[in-house]
């Protein structure tokens, strides 16, 4: 459905954009997994034809996002990264508003955006800006879905939004793509990557790996062991000075942590910290996560 | 057109939910208008000035007479030497001399022209000027009397011919007129079109079918219908408050000030084009707008009494086209055949603007 | 543990009819990471204010740095500091120009300065940096800075209010390395993240929901008790029980 072949883009010095290609299938929750400044917000804007890319080609379905920009803009539903609202508009009047430069009404669509409205529909009388995030955000999905578009491109749609507002988030995307609509949606959040049906993961307008979330932690090079400990920060102060590390990184109350080789030699890691004083602690090998293998390609 | 409608509709709805637009758009222009009328008006009123009178003749009587029954001036001294001059401007209650050389009216009658001499205190300037000019004005319309009949002495030019009563208001309302429609229309429409930008609004406008030419004649029609009833509330203001009538055509002057009006929002437009935020939009229409409005435009200092620099950049000022135009219609009462050059200048300004501004209006983001 | 260095009693704050805050009880000991959890509008901002000595409480006991926040607040202000968010940081100043800054701000000495700003900045290997405008260099070093800044006049406690929105999974376990140690120094730190998973970083974590504290534990306990993997879930199943 959205062909992204070679895409460069740069603002003055900076390369946002370094060769991208991307190709997301029909009726795919895509997602793109990467920082701040990692290069998401150029890619759709390219997409929306908001932007012109340097070089390379992007389409989505037979259209050009450069040339058929016309059409593309009919076809494509966009939520841009702060949501865009009329804060001084209520929330029905934002809603018949995008319907109606859209050309379609609220009554057309309706059973599109049902499961989502029926949420903020009890407030259609206030005004957008003195919605919680959450109910903005959904508000936003309305009005990026009333005309019904083909292809849904969301831009951090769950950035800013606390964690049960994020999981129904997720669960009206599901919703989403069963009516038929390629959803292309971009997150800083890690463990949401889990939800999509494939995802790339973006770094510094590098792409760096695209596969299912499977497939990226069955790719995960190496064994990953966890040790917890009370002195935590010691532990990994003093695992950083051991000479097999290859990486060291705190996962909450616990490190991961993976040798210079494939596999982990466990007693002498644990006779080394006891030399350095940590006698209490304890080691068990896991199964690497979606961040493990983030943070992994990072380092490559 | 149904979705270019709802563009227009919820224009209006963001105008009538935010009091602080609604104050700007109906506020500022009542507060300016009683403001430059009331307050800030040059007129001149009870001027303490000393008359020196070497010659104490009928005619010397009769202008001292003239200047002080005309309300502007109170003589407050006698003075009988030059000396004297000095010692009663520098106490400071004296603002202007008026020094009568001797044998004044012989010189009249065998017609030579006498010679006055009007001291003025320049520590202020501009009231300096208006002093001077209004002393001047009061003695020349002595001497048309005066010489009425007599062929050989030319009359030399009046300058405050239509507005005898050098009522201020008379000014200001025309002034004050261009410069609320400029900067409501050019500043509202800027801010407006800048805060879509900035609230990122503007991005999902522009995914959407809408045309970017529709997206700018909606922002600018609720401009267009509320600056017009602007000008008829400041023309109606002048009229039942200060007494200002329009002695021309009202229709004439309706369709000059819709043309201004077009103007005004065609700048708006241009300056949303390079501005990225509501802060820089205001920024430059108050310091590109509205300083060169009240400073450039004749508004409240006369373009004749500029640099030469400054008279031929005057010209650039849009206010001072319309300016001219609505003190020929109000005060003059003239018709077209006076008006129709600045009429064309500003068509020629607004088609520029225009032209400017949607070439400059991106289909894109960059 | 260790002294009390934040105790809340009773805490209660009223804006008109609506109670934002409703009767707050709660302990941080020195050299804690304490994480203040809750959805958004469910009254953190009001009752971080109200800590930092930036707002009154309605109601209700509150001492912070062993100073009472209705009576002590300027004594209060020298003992904590804060770094939110969007970073207070000049961005058209050099990174010396800013450390300068804030710790003139605090009543830093000039030798002081002089030698803490010295050692932030070969802490970070920014000596060749220092004259850097703070526009112009990388996101996760704005963070690292304005977190050292908010530290650098040895407050007893620091308030991070949701310090590591948006950055790179890297940054972010930098950014902790760093709550670590100045922990591991007796500051006690009391942040507030969205990142569930940034959780259970803390010592103990406390939930909120429509201006009541509904759980506080550490991470581990409250995992067990509500049977759930992760916070995620902890948190999932606090807010849709507080529904019903």
């Amino acid at each position: 459905m959205i062909w992204i072949d070679n895409i460069s883009k740069s603002y003055g010095e900076r390369l946002a954009l370094d060769s991208v290609s991307i190709q997301v299938d029909e009726n795919e929750i895509f997602g793109l997994i990467g920082p701040d400044g990692a290069g998401k917000t150029s890619l759709f804007r390219i997409l929306c034809s908001l932007i012109v890319p340097d070089s390379g080609k992007a389409r989505i379905g037979n259209l050009d996002v450069v040339k058929d920009y016309r059409k593309i803009r009919k076809i494509i539903g966009y939520m841009p990264g702060r949501f865009s609202l009329y804060q001084d508009l209520t929330v029905e009047e934002n809603l018949e508003f995008f319907a109606t430069i859209f050309g379609t009404s609220i009554k057309e669509n309706y059973d599109l955006i049902r499961d989502i409205y029926i949420h903020i529909e009890p407030f259609k009388n206030r005004k957008a800006g003195e919605l919680s995030g959450g109910m903005k955000q959904k508000l936003a999905l309305s009005c990026a879905l009333i005309h019904r578009p083909e292809v849904l491109i969301l831009d951090e749609p769950t950035t800013g939004v606390d964690a049960v507002s994020r999981k129904e988030f997720w669960e009206m995307l599901s919703r989403i793509r069963e009516e038929g609509i390629t959803i292309m949606v971009s997150t800083p959040y890690m463990d949401e990557a889990q939800l999509c049906d494939r995802v790339a993961f973006l770094q510094n307008g590098k792409l760096l790996t695209i596969n299912t979330p499977e497939g990226i932690i069955q790719a995960y090079p190496k064994d990953i062991l966890s040790i917890q400990s009370d002195n935590l920060y010691g532990v990994l102060m003093d695992v950083r000075n051991y000479p097999l590390v290859h990486s060291s990184l705190l996962f909450g109350h616990e490190v991961h942590y993976t040798e210079k080789g494939k596999s982990i030699n466990q007693y002498q890691l644990k006779e080394y910290l006891k030399r350095k004083g940590h006698a209490n602690v304890e080691m068990n090998l896991m199964k690497p996560g979606i961040e493990d293998s983030f943070l992994e390609l990072m380092k490559e | 057109m149904k979705s270019f409608y709802g563009f227009i509709r919820k224009e209006f709805l963001h105008i009538f939910r935010d009091p602080r637009t609604l104050l700007i758009l109906f506020g500022m222009p009542i507060a300016q208008i009683m403001i430059f009328g009331y307050v800030v008006t040059n007129e001149i009123r009870d001027i303490p000035i000393a008359i020196l009178d070497q010659s104490k003749d009928q005619a010397t009587r009769e202008i001292g007479n003239k200047l002080i029954s005309s309300g502007y001036f109170n003589l407050v001294m006698n003075l009988t030497s030059l000396d004297e001059v000095e010692p009663a401007m520098k106490r400071g209650n004296v603002k202007e001399v008026i020094v009568f050389e001797p044998d004044f009216r012989k010189k009249l009658e065998s017609g030579i022209p006498g010679s006055v001499q009007i001291i003025a205190d320049a520590s202020d300037p501009n009231t300096a000027n208006l002093i001077v000019n209004y002393t001047f004005g009061i003695m020349q319309d002595y001497m048309k009397q005066y010489q009425q009949g007599k062929p050989n002495i030319i009359t030399p030019e009046v300058r405050m011919i239509y507005n005898e009563g050098l009522k201020g208001v008379y000014m200001f309302v025309p002034g004050t007129m261009a410069l609320i429609l400029m900067l409501i229309s050019a500043m509202m429409t800027s801010i407006s079109i800048s805060r879509e930008k900035e609230l990122g609004t503007m991005e999902v406008l522009m995914v959407s079918p809408i045309k970017p030419f529709q997206i700018v004649v909606g922002k600018v029609v609720p401009y267009i219908v509320l600056s017009f009833i602007n000008a008829v509330v400041i023309i109606l203001l002048g009229f039942f408050v200060f007494g200002l009538p329009v002695k021309g055509s009202l229709i004439l002057l309706l369709l000059e000030s819709l043309l201004f009006i077009s103007l005004a929002l065609s700048l708006g437009i241009l300056i949303s084009t390079v501005s990225n935020s509501q802060m820089v939009a205001m920024f430059i229409s108050l310091l590109g707008l509205m300083l060169p409005t009240i400073l450039l435009s004749g508004f409240i200092y006369p373009i004749e009494n500029m640099p030469l620099v400054l008279q031929l950049i005057s010209n650039l000022m849009p206010p001072k086209w319309f300016i001219i135009v609505i003190k020929n219609i109000m005060i003059k009462g003239e018709g077209w055949q006076y008006i129709w050059k600045e009429t064309l200048i500003m068509i020629g300004m607004t088609a520029f603007f225009l032209l400017v501004a949607i070439r400059k209006f991106k289909i894109r983001l960059e | 543990m260790h002294a009390k260095h934040i105790v809340v009693r009773g805490l209660t704050k009223k804006f008109g009819d609506f109670t934002a805050i409703d009767q707050l009880n709660f302990d941080v000991f020195s050299g804690e990471i304490f994480g203040f959890l809750g959805a958004n509008g469910a009254g953190k901002t009001t009752a971080i204010k109200i800590l930092c000595g930036l707002s009154y409480p309605s109601s209700g006991e509150v001492n912070v740095a062993g100073f009472d926040v209705y009576t002590q607040t300027e004594q209060l202000k020298m003992n904590i500091g804060y770094m939110s968010q969007k970073f207070s940081l000049y961005e058209d100043m050099t990174i010396y120009e800013n450390i300068r800054f804030y710790g003139g701000i605090y009543g830093l000495g000039r030798k002081e300065l002089h030698a803490k700003s010295e050692q932030l900045i070969r802490k970070f290997g920014l000596v060749n940096e220092r004259n850097s405008l703070i526009a112009d260099i990388p996101q996760g070093w704005k963070q690292k800075i304005a977190f050292s800044i908010a530290i650098l006049h040895d407050p007893k406690i620091i308030f991070l209010d949701e310090p590591t929105g948006g950055v790179d999974p890297i940054t972010r376990r930098q950014f902790w390395e760093l709550i670590y140690e100045v922990s591991g120094n007796g500051i006690t730190v009391f942040v507030t993240t969205h990142y569930m998973d940034e959780a259970e970083y803390c010592h103990r974590v406390s939930i909120m929901d429509e201006g009541k504290i509904v759980a506080i534990d550490t991470p581990n306990n409250l995992k067990s008790s509500f049977g759930a993997a992760n916070m995620d879930e902890v948190f999932v199943k606090i807010a849709r029980g507080a529904e019903k």
